[in-house]
């Protein structure tokens, strides 16, 4: 019962496919068995819509005149990158504000980019034959500039740890607020709507694939940075623990605020809810299989973040069912659970992408290239090192 | 007749108890506990409502710092700003009382304010930072 990438998108031009997000085949397929609904369906949408840290965009402004080539560039005081060509620049999400600390940060400037907002653009330069200006003040907008894009570097976790706190004080964390001796566990995916739980092998995604990115229709650029496909994986052949990664782009011009919000981590950093899409072509039963697992099948790995190495200790797998009824077990305790990824946003994604597909014919791409495959280059630390031990 | 809502800190020794009863007994003011999370052994918060004379809140107030229990003014109302909101549920991860939960089915934000012990630890954990006490 084989299809093709080529027959799916005839039926996606011609307005025939028929789309389901990952949660409603996942029904689907335990109503009236996986090779029933592998049949019946053509594209699966799924999304997420959590913190996703490594994450910014390229901007273009323009030439003043006269012309400036800009070094310490700040956008609502926020510093943005000055090292590359004269008025091109990389914000990046985490970037704090030099005024305003974590409460503000590049994340918020693009939030605020995308609610039409103006921004202060500030900017020295050192002087040049050619770019003769050395200070520039000014306020943009996402209409004057003349590309935006969003390039993140690390988006769509394929799956991502439980943390818990067995120490004895509050900890500020990327995954929240851990309360001592093991008060809460919060955990970020979207579990069943996950793009990568959806395709463990990377199958159908890699570069080149077309997916929704904050409201845009955009693309995999790249694997994305830390992707590894070697850990430890459940019997589907699913990851348990973080795993592969996607680097994205998409235009920020077409992006939409409803999908791209800024957040502030107390404690830790500044931050951004990123609505990532794919859709997977169910080609055949093997890829039904991975696409029909729901929060009852898949599992996430605990992790002990009162101990602050980078291995941390495992305590144990959950299923997303258990974290998402508010409460876990681990070692007889009772544990009550909170999300950090969005559930809501993550079925509006996986909707809106739909919509795409059906109502806007928006076709799907097999991957120019796949992303690393088990087997590939081993994910390394970082040591620390002195220049005579090299 | 003056009504101040008082947001005491007790130490984990501090027996609260005894507290209340001195401020009938010894100022006379009527104190209505509003909520109270107290463990043995732990630090204790209560959220107190007093009515009485003004300069007699005075004096109470400094009575009861004297005796180690952290006083601020407490906060009348907390506010959801849905507009900012992204329901990603992390604040329901450190409300204990359970004011804050996430739908069973829609996974939406549910905030029950009768629960509220208004403690702030929401809206320190809050990254949209959509909620907030007001005075
Ligand atoms: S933490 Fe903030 S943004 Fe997240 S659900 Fe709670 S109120 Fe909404
Ligand atoms: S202040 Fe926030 S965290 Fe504390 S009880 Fe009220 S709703 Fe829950």
């Amino acid at each position: 019962m084989a299809k093709s990438w080529e027959e799916i998108n005839a039926r996606i031009a011609n307005g025939e496919a028929v789309v389901m997000t990952a949660e409603e085949f996942g029904d689907i397929a335990a109503e009236q068995g996986v090779s029933t609904a592998a049949k019946q369906v053509d594209v699966v949408t799924t999304g997420t819509f959590g913190p996703m840290c490594s994450s910014g965009a390229f901007l273009n402004f323009g030439h003043s005149d006269p012309p400036i080539k800009m070094g310490e560039i700040t956008l609502n005081d926020v510093p943005a990158s000055g090292g590359l060509a004269a008025v091109d620049t990389y914000l990046g999400a985490t970037e704090p504000s030099n005024v305003r600390g974590i409460e503000y940060g590049g994340a918020h400037v693009i939030e605020d980019l995308l609610r039409g907002r103006a921004v202060r653009l500030r900017a020295t330069g050192p002087g040049t034959d050619c770019y003769p200006r050395t200070e520039i003040d000014t306020w943009v907008t996402l209409e004057d500039l003349n590309q935006a894009y969003l390039f993140n570097p690390r988006n769509a976790y394929q799956n991502y740890a439980v943390a818990v706190n067995s120490g004895d004080r509050t900890l500020y964390t990327y995954l929240g607020t851990l309360l001592p001796r093991l008060a809460n566990a919060t955990y970020c995916s979207a579990g069943a709507l996950s793009p990568l739980l959806n395709d463990p092998t990377y199958r159908t995604i890699g570069v080149g694939t077309r997916c929704f990115v904050a409201g845009a229709p955009g693309y995999v650029a790249w694997e994305g940075t830390q992707h590894n496909p070697h850990g430890d994986r459940d019997e589907h052949g699913v990851p348990i623990k973080p795993a592969g990664t996607l680097a994205v782009i998409a235009d920020l011009k077409q992006a939409d605020p409803e999908f791209f919000s800024a957040a502030t981590f107390t404690r830790y950093g500044v931050s951004c809810f990123v609505g990532i899409g794919v859709p997977i072509p169910v080609l055949d039963e093997e890829i039904a299989a991975t696409l029909a697992l729901t929060d009852a099948q898949l599992t996430a790995t605990v992790f002990d973040y009162g101990v602050q190495r980078r291995s941390r200790p495992a305590l144990g797998t959950v299923t997303y069912a258990q974290l998402r009824s508010g409460q876990i077990e681990i070692d007889g305790v009772k544990v009550p659970t909170g999300p950090i990824s969005s559930l809501p946003k993550a079925r509006r994604v996986a909707e809106e992408l739909k919509s795409w597909i059906t109502r806007h014919r928006f076709t799907i791409a097999p991957p120019l290239q796949q992303l690393p495959q088990v087997g590939a280059q081993a994910f390394k630390p970082l040591e620390v090192r002195t220049e005579e031990a090299i | 007749m003056a009504k101040r809502r008082l947001d005491l800190t007790f130490p984990p020794r501090q027996a609260t108890k005894p507290i209340t009863y001195h401020l009938v007994k010894d100022f006379d003011l009527t104190p209505n506990i509003l909520r109270a999370q107290i463990q043995p052994g732990q630090e204790g918060r209560m959220l107190l409502e007093v009515s009485g004379p003004r300069e007699v809140i005075d004096q109470a107030v400094e009575f009861l710092e004297g005796e180690g229990v952290a006083v601020h003014a407490a906060a009348s109302d907390i506010c959801l700003d849905e507009q900012q909101c992204v329901v990603c549920g992390l604040c329901t991860a450190v409300c204990r009382p359970g004011a804050l939960t996430l739908d069973q089915d829609s996974a939406e934000l549910v905030f029950d304010k009768d629960k509220c012990v208004y403690c702030e630890a929401c809206v320190v954990a809050c990254p949209r930072r959509a909620i907030t006490l007001t005075f």
